[in-house]
């Protein structure tokens, strides 16, 4: 599945990176511990989190994740968004929590 | 090949821009990717705790015939317990940078699990060195 399947499949808003949506899922990670994701998620997961500041696009970028989904109607910071459009990494945004969210991205890479 | 850094302790506007670069250099070089992964990860706990904990930092890099050789040399507080930062979980972070999502004692250990040799020396009171072997075979 790509981002851009996932973001119609699970109803995301896309804040930016659009010329990342065709980047193919490998999985999911959700974590709000910064070294944890950078420990422990692998390439081309889809990072979900509540984190809105600019480090989380540096480790999507250093971990060469899919795409980063901010839950519960978080907003990404200015900075995040430019590095977003810069790394080519998709930023989505959902109004749902991450348990929720988690949920929905689980079963649908699982089917 | 050399390569030299500066890091400036609480800029996390540009924290990971160092390991960024390196990044870039060993794929430029055709690195193995998994020897990248485990070096950037590394590289990039260090590069953070010196923002994090220091005042200022220098990263020097050196990519040699058969290893990646990573100096982190910073003028900070130091570390008074070194095997006591080791352990997960345990951190001295300020609260501003735990609620960034730092600083939840997993900086050092992840360095560790990513280096083939990890090297911490420190002194209170004037900063702390951290080294990262990684060979590349």
């Amino acid at each position: 599945m790509t981002v851009r399947e996932l973001t119609k499949k699970a109803n995301l808003s896309v804040f930016s990176g659009e010329k990342g949506l065709d980047a193919e899922i490998t999985g999911g990670y959700t974590c709000d511990l910064l070294s944890d994701v950078m420990g422990h998620a692998e390439s081309g997961n889809v990072w979900i989190t509540l984190q809105t500041h600019k480090n989380v696009m540096a480790i999507a970028s250093l971990k060469e994740l899919s795409a980063v989904i901010l839950v519960k109607d978080q907003q990404p910071d200015e900075d995040t968004l430019h590095q977003s459009e810069t790394e080519n990494i998709p930023v989505l945004g959902t109004s749902l929590q991450e348990f929720e969210i988690s949920g929905i991205l689980y079963n649908l890479i699982k089917s | 090949m050399h390569f030299e850094y500066q890091v400036t302790g609480g800029d996390f506007t540009n924290a990971g821009s160092t390991s960024s670069s390196v990044k870039k250099t060993l794929k430029q070089l055709n690195v193995n990717p998994s020897i990248i992964k485990r070096t950037v990860v590394a590289l990039y706990e260090a590069e953070v705790n010196i923002v994090a904990h220091a005042y200022k930092g220098n990263i020097y890099v050196d990519i040699e015939e058969d290893a990646i050789v990573i100096s982190l040399v910073d003028e900070g507080p130091g570390i008074p317990d070194i095997d006591k930062a080791m352990e997960v979980g345990y951190s001295t972070a300020s609260v501003s940078v735990r609620e960034m999502g730092f600083g939840a004692g997993m900086g050092l250990p992840n360095m560790k699990n990513n280096s083939d040799k990890l090297t911490v020396t420190s002194e209170v009171g004037k900063g702390t060195t951290v080294e990262i072997y990684n060979r590349l075979q």
